[in-house]
């Protein structure tokens, strides 16, 4: 039987303010508190093997977060969810574990939901005038790295979005790539921000739905 | 969560500290408590967090099913900016709820650079700072801690101090102030009431009056209040209430770790030093008690370290046994153990080969005196002797780095004394250079001065603080005494210490030049980030307050000082004493060699010191 487990798991509420570097610790403890033992790296510095798919940027919400770890001893998948539950804070939740059959490599893209709220401007019109901004071959924006300054094409690492107003603010639905290249969905504001100032709402939230490999079938 | 805080928070760093929602966090039902209280640590979450005392308290206090106790913190300067921009008022993690909300604050005060906090986190809750603008019996705000043993400068703001250890006393004032909910009391009558509560101070109750020279003429109770308010304690450690399930942090925190008290109050006796005597009597918990609470500790927050805490651990009895069980359980699930605050001898070196297998980082000694006739002085039972054995032990078994705190100004000392500290440090480079297991490495020797502050009921109670000056003197004279490259030194500046030294042994006069830093936009004090000597210097002048006679004045030992109506325990006439030896250079021998009768004992009702 294998040692090396995925698990699927969400981030909402309060936890969506914890960071990846945090999570990497608050997972690690929770497995501890739930009596499973992390199989650590050999070595100088020996470290738990765990690495989740996509770090998720702080303020982010997840319905579809997925880490691999491995265990030091047999343990049964079905019961895993269950015992994490017990020991996880508040807002984070598994939802399921089984062994891995696909790599990381193969996930592409991200279902994503997003709200643009306006505080003073008309949902309906923002929303119809987002669906013309976006519908531009190409987006291209300036970014600072840790490589200095570079140019993003937003644009390109869409493959479906769609607005509609909703209440006070306009909601988003899209499909992005999540990797080669990663869009972080907060650009999607940024685009805004730097190519139609007015069209910039005064804050935006997302959440990840689900993960999907190349063909738009669901990654697990 | 409020619409202007989930705006907020993706700005600011580390927002993880702001939002509450941790493992382990105790939510209750709001409309079925009766006390809704907040517990505010007048600093950021990563120190509060790493309270202790807090963790205790925020569980004994959350044991009573009439409370819910919810936890408060100050935030960093960028949040505090937001917040105020936003006008967002200062919330408890737990439910996210507006402290104004709330029935009581709770601070727990453990350093007096965190003075000008508390003020703020008054104001950001909406509440006036003065008690005596703050009519009603609701919100109390009340305050504990180690700087309520001289509670003075914080008395015009807090309606009542709890005097030592809380884990009962809290219980008892909150069920009188249940009590002075449900009859609808005026404030008046509940502080009266609650002044009868062992350890209650009520600042309000005492008059004070003052000599022509700015000297306390006298101190009067009113409305049946104690002449001597006597600090509370808890007599037996094992059956006191610890909390096993600790709130664990999702974000990082200074001390990220299971910590076991090992005992409290301290055998030594250093004369400097506020702790060793205000902790008094020595209780100590068994060694089974702490295995139990350890394992049981690591298994309800998964940590993989655990801290042993005390003033002397090599003090505690059973260290080697405590050391044995709990290896048994960690060494397998690869649990580090720690054990700080250990004396420079044989034992707690090998003790140390043993806890540290992997990483042989550095060595601290807190040396304090630079000669032997200034360790004796202040009763710093270490000798060079000791010190040269402890670090031949370690840097024959690998160890390759030494740090060396002292502290420049304490009563008694010499230049010969300050010119020993870099004789010391030569002479354990020597040391390095003749046992060294492996020279390529190098060694590293750390030189630490600060600024000694004289501290209320300890024995240098009476001392004058040296002035700035004359510390950056000592300095100087120390730095271009250290001739050797392989020693570094860093000294920590005089100006904090200076206001320190102002703060602790302040009176209620001082008080108006805290109000004024704050208002001058004077918070989180502590941080270097934030502190401004300008400022401080600035409002004693506006407020005619004379730093020199509250710092740099030697007190009469007949005086009557800001804190004589506090009985910590230990009798003024046994601090005088432990002064004339100080004078003479000369030792006293620790609690267990031979009783000194100190008084602390006399606190226990049912048990001896140090059993």
């Amino acid at each position: 039987m294998s040692d090396k487990w995925r698990l699927r798991f969400q981030k909402t509420g309060r936890a969506v303010y914890i960071s990846h570097l945090d999570l990497m610790q608050t997972m690690q403890r929770a497995f501890s508190r739930a009596g499973y033992r992390l199989k650590y790296s050999e070595g100088f510095n020996p470290h738990p093997q765990i690495s989740i798919a996509l770090p998720l940027s702080v303020g982010t919400a997840s319905f579809c977060e997925l880490m691999d770890f491995r265990l030091t001893e047999q343990a049964d998948p079905a019961e895993l969810p269950a015992r994490l539950n017990a020991a996880l804070p508040e807002g984070i939740e598994a939802l399921e574990v089984y062994e891995p059959q696909r790599k990381f490599a193969e996930l592409k893209w991200l279902r994503i939901e997003g709200v643009f709220e306006y505080d003073d401007r008309d949902p309906v019109r923002m929303a119809a005038a987002l669906r013309d901004f976006f519908a531009s071959e190409s987006l291209v924006i300036t970014r600072r790295t840790k490589r200095g300054a570079g140019e993003t094409d937003v644009r390109a690492a869409i493959r479906e979005i769609a607005f509609a107003a909703e209440g006070e603010g306009v909601c988003l639905r899209t499909v992005i790539s999540a990797q080669e290249p990663t869009l972080n969905p907060e650009l999607l504001a940024e685009a805004a921000r730097q190519l139609r100032p007015e069209l910039a709402p005064d804050f935006a939230k997302f959440t990840r739905l689900e993960t999907c490999d190349r063909e738009m079938g669901l990654y697990r | 969560m409020d619409k202007r805080l989930e705006r907020i928070l993706p700005r600011v760093q580390k927002p993880a500290r702001y939002t509450g929602g941790e493992y382990n966090q105790i939510l209750k039902d709001k409309n079925a408590v009766e006390l809704r209280l907040a517990f505010c640590f007048p600093d950021t979450y990563e120190i509060g967090m790493s309270n202790l005392g807090m963790s205790i308290l925020y569980h004994t206090m959350n044991s009573l099913d009439f409370v819910w106790c919810e936890r408060c913190f100050a935030p960093w300067g960028d949040m505090y900016a937001e917040m105020k921009k936003a006008g967002l008022p200062l919330y408890a993690l737990e439910s996210g709820d507006s402290l104004s909300e709330f029935d009581a604050l709770a601070f727990s005060v453990g350093y007096e650079m965190a003075y000008t906090t508390v003020l703020d986190m008054l104001d950001m809750a909406g509440l006036p700072l003065r008690s005596a603008d703050r009519p009603g019996l609701l919100p109390l705000v009340f305050a504990g801690g180690t700087a309520a043993v001289n509670a003075e400068p914080m008395a015009p703001f807090i309606d009542l101090f709890v005097v030592g250890e809380g884990e009962e006393m809290n219980n008892e004032l909150l069920t009188l102030l249940r009590e002075a909910k449900r009859g609808g009391w005026s404030k008046g009558e509940f502080l009266r009431r609650a002044a009868q509560i062992g350890g209650v101070y009520v600042p309000s109750l005492y008059e004070i009056a003052y000599e022509r020279d700015g000297t306390i003429a006298s101190i009067t109770p009113a409305g049946g209040a104690p002449e001597k308010v006597t600090k509370r304690i808890v007599e037996d450690l094992d059956a006191a209430p610890f909390p096993t399930a600790p709130i664990v942090p999702s974000t990082e925190v200074v001390h990220d770790r299971v910590s076991l008290e090992l005992f409290r109050g301290c055998v030594r006796g250093c004369r400097f030093c506020q702790a060793g005597y205000v902790y008094r009597p020595i209780r100590a918990k068994k060694p089974e008690t702490l295995i139990r609470q350890g394992i049981e500790t690591l298994k309800n927050t998964g940590y993989q370290d655990v801290t042993l805490l005390s003033l002397s651990t090599s003090d505690y009895r059973p260290l080697p046994g405590l050391c044995d069980g709990l290896l048994d359980y960690c060494e397998e699930r690869s649990i580090g153990l720690s054990l700080p605050s250990l004396r420079a001898d044989n034992f707690s070196i090998e003790l140390m080969e043993r806890l540290q297998k992997v990483r042989k980082s550095g060595l601290t000694f807190a040396v304090e005196g630079g000669s032997q006739r200034l360790r004796d002085a202040i009763n710093k039972n270490v000798t060079e002797e000791d010190l040269l054995n402890t670090c031949r032990i370690a840097f024959a078994g690998g160890w390759n780095s030494v740090k060396l705190y002292y502290m420049l100004g304490l009563p008694t000392e010499t230049d010969e004394d300050i010119v020993g500290i870099a004789k010391m440090a030569d002479q354990v480079l020597y040391t390095w250079r003749q046992y060294a297991k492996n020279k390529n490495r190098g060694v590293k020797i750390t030189i630490s001065t600060s600024c000694f502050v004289p501290k209320p009921h300890s024995p240098f109670q009476w001392e004058a603080q040296v002035t700035t000056e004359e510390y950056l003197r000592r300095v100087n004279l120390l730095r271009s005494s250290i001739t050797a490259r392989n020693v570094t030194y860093n000294w920590h500046d005089a100006e904090t210490s200076l206001i320190e030294a102002v703060l602790s042994r302040g009176d209620r006069r001082v008080a108006d030049a805290i109000e004024r830093v704050w208002r001058d936009g004077g918070r989180l004090d502590a941080w270097t980030d934030y502190f401004s000597f300008e400022r401080w210097m600035q409002a004693f002048e506006a407020c005619g307050i004379d730093p020199v006679f509250y710092a740099n004045r030697e007190r009469p030992s007949d005086e009557r000082l800001p804190w004589d109506m506090i009985d910590v325990g230990v009798r003024r006439e046994h601090l005088v004493r432990e002064r004339e030896q100080c004078y003479r250079s000369a030792l006293s021998p620790d609690c267990r060699h031979q009783c000194a009768a100190c008084g602390a004992a006399r606190l226990l009702k049912g048990r001896r010191c140090d059993e």
